[in-house]
C-alpha cells in the first residue's frame, strides 16, 4: 500500500477533503450556483431531471454538470488506483424504492444531508429541524442494520456492468457543454429554467471542474455524511463525521468571508408584510422533520448518503447506479405530484413513505446466506 | 482455527457489524475476515485497532484477507 493511499485514509485525510468540498461549495455559490446549495445531490439531480423533461416545475430545471462530474471523478479515481471494481448484487427493486423515498424525503426538506449542511452554514435554521430528521432517520436504520437488515451481497459483474453508469454520466456531461434543443424550447429537451434555482449556476467548465475534484477526493476519502452520523451512532467512531464537520466549518467560514450568512427561520418581511423566506427554504418545521427522517432512513438501509451513491456507482456499484436512477424517479415523481416542501401531497407521502420504508426494513432482517 | 468472516459484496457498514461481532465473541485469539473492497479493508480495520486488535490483510486475486491479532 502507498503511502499516499494511507493518507487519504486517514484523520487528516478526510478532514482536509471535508474542507475542500465545503470550501468549493460555497465558492460555487459566490459564482452563481443558487444560495445554500453550492452543491445538493438531491437539488442537482431533481434539476437534471426537470432538463430531462421527466417533470414540469419550471423553476427547477438545468442539467447540473455537477453530478455527472462526481461520477466521472470518482471513476477516475478508481481507476488511478486500482478500485474500479464492476459488482452487481441483490434486491434491485428495494434499491430502487429506497432510492425515490430517500429523494421524496429530502425534496420535502428541500435538499440532501449535504444541502442540510450548507444551509445550515449559511444561517438557515430550518436546517436544523432537517438534521434532527437525518439522525432520527439514521438512528431508526441503525437499529434494523443492528437486527440484521441486509440487503444481500453483490457480486463481481462484467466490465461493461461496471461501466454502464459511468457511461450515461458521460453522455449527460456533453449534454450539459452542448445543451441542445431537441424540438421548440419549452415544449422538447433539454429544458433549460429561465428563473428560480434552475436558472442560477456557475459556468459549466468551473462546476464540471469542482465536482470531478470534489469526486475524485470522495472517492479516495470514502466521504459520506450518513455513514458519518451512522457510525457514530452504531459503533462511536467519528473518523467520517470529522469529515462532515470539516465541510460544515469550511462552508461557514468561507460564507462569512463572501458575506453568505444570513441567520434565521426566514429572512424577515418584505415591505407589503410578506415573510421572506430563507434561499429554497419553507417554515413547515414537521415536514422539514419528517421529511429528512424519510431521508436518513432511506439512505441508512441504501447503504450511503445520496453523495456517496454516485461516487459508488463511479467505482463501478450496480446496486448504487440503481439507487441513484430511483433517485432520479423520486425527483419527478415529487414534483409531478406536488409532494415537494410543504405543498399539499407532501404530508401524506412522508407517513405512506415512512410505512413502506419500515416495513422494507422490518422484512430486510434475513439471514445471510454465505458468498458463493 | 481462527474464526472466520465472510463479508465479501457487503455494503456499509456490514462488514464492520460482522467483524466487531466476531472479535467480541472471540475476545482473544486471531479473526480472519474476507472482504472485497479497499473501503472494507479500512473500515474494518479502523474498527478492530479501536477495539485493540492488530489489524493485517494481504490481497488475493479478487479479495482482500484480513487477519485480526489479539
Amino acid at each position: 500500500m502507498s503511502k499516499r493511499k494511507d493518507y487519504f485514509a486517514t484523520l487528516a485525510g478526510i478532514i482536509v477533503v471535508g474542507l475542500v468540498i465545503g470550501g468549493l461549495a460555497a465558492m460555487l455559490q459566490r459564482i452563481g450556483n443558487p444560495a445554500n446549495m453550492g452543491v445538493c445531490v438531491a437539488c442537482f439531480t431533481r434539476d437534471i431531471a426537470g432538463a430531462l423533461g421527466l417533470h414540469r416545475a419550471g423553476i427547477v430545471q438545468y442539467l447540473r454538470p455537477e453530478i455527472p462530474a462526481f461520477c466521472l471523478g470518482s471513476f477516475l479515481a478508481a481507476m488511478v488506483f486500482r478500485e474500479f471494481r464492476p459488482r452487481n448484487g441483490s434486491a434491485p427493486v428495494i434499491r430502487f424504492f429506497l432510492g425515490m423515498f430517500a429523494m421524496i424525503g429530502a425534496l420535502i426538506f428541500l435538499g440532501c444531508p449535504w444541502r442540510a449542511m450548507l444551509r445550515l452554514a449559511g444561517g438557515d435554521w430550518n436546517a436544523i429541524l432537517g438534521i434532527v430528521g437525518l439522525i432520527v432517520g439514521i438512528s431508526i436504520g441503525v437499529g434494523f442494520l443492528r437486527g440484521g437488515f441486509n440487503l444481500g451481497r453483490s457480486y463481481r459483474s462484467r466490465t461493461v456492468a461496471g461501466l454502464a453508469m459511468p457511461a450515461v454520466m458521460l453522455v449527460l456531461l456533453v449534454l450539459a457543454f452542448l445543451y441542445p434543443q431537441f424540438g421548440e424550447e419549452g415544449k422538447a429537451a433539454l429544458f433549460r429554467s429561465a428563473k428560480g434555482p434552475g436558472a442560477a449556476s456557475a459556468a459549466v467548465v468551473v462546476s464540471t471542474i469542482a465536482g470531478l475534484v470534489i469526486g475524485f477526493l470522495a472517492q479516495r476519502t470514502r466521504f459520506c455524511t450518513v455513514g458519518g452520523i451512522r457510525d457514530v451512532i452504531l459503533m462511536r467512531d467519528f473518523h467520517l463525521l470529522s469529515g462532515v464537520a470539516a465541510f460544515l466549518v469550511a462552508a461557514f467560514v468561507m460564507n462569512l468571508v463572501f458575506g453568505q450568512f444570513h441567520a434565521g427561520f426566514t429572512r424577515g418581511v418584505k415591505d407589503a408584510g410578506e415573510i421572506l423566506q430563507q434561499p429554497a427554504a419553507h417554515t413547515t418545521h414537521w415536514l422539514n422533520l419528517a421529511g429528512m427522517l424519510l431521508a436518513g432512513l432511506s439512505f441508512t438501509l441504501a447503504g450511503g448518503c445520496p453523495g456517496r451513491q454516485i461516487f459508488l456507482a463511479g467505482e463501478g456499484d450496480g446496486d448504487a447506479a440503481v439507487f441513484v436512477l430511483g433517485m432520479l424517479t423520486g425527483a419527478a415523481v415529487a414534483h409531478n405530484f406536488m409532494m415537494v416542501a410543504a405543498q399539499p401531497t407532501a404530508p401524506y407521502i412522508v407517513v405512506i413513505g415512512l410505512a413502506l420504508v419500515m416495513i422494507i426494513g422490518f422484512m430486510g432482517r434475513e439471514r445471510l446466506a454465505p458468498a458463493r | 482455527m481462527p474464526e472466520k468472516v465472510d463479508a465479501r459484496g457487503l455494503s456499509c457498514p456490514q462488514p464492520v457489524i460482522m467483524t466487531r461481532t466476531a472479535l467480541e465473541k472471540v475476545g482473544r485469539g486471531e479473526v480472519s475476515v474476507v472482504v472485497d473492497t479497499m473501503t472494507q479493508v479500512h473500515n474494518c480495520t479502523r474498527a478492530a485497532e479501536k477495539l485493540g486488535w492488530q489489524a493485517s490483510y494481504e490481497e488475493q486475486e479478487d479479495v482482500f484477507i484480513l487477519t485480526f491479532k489479539r
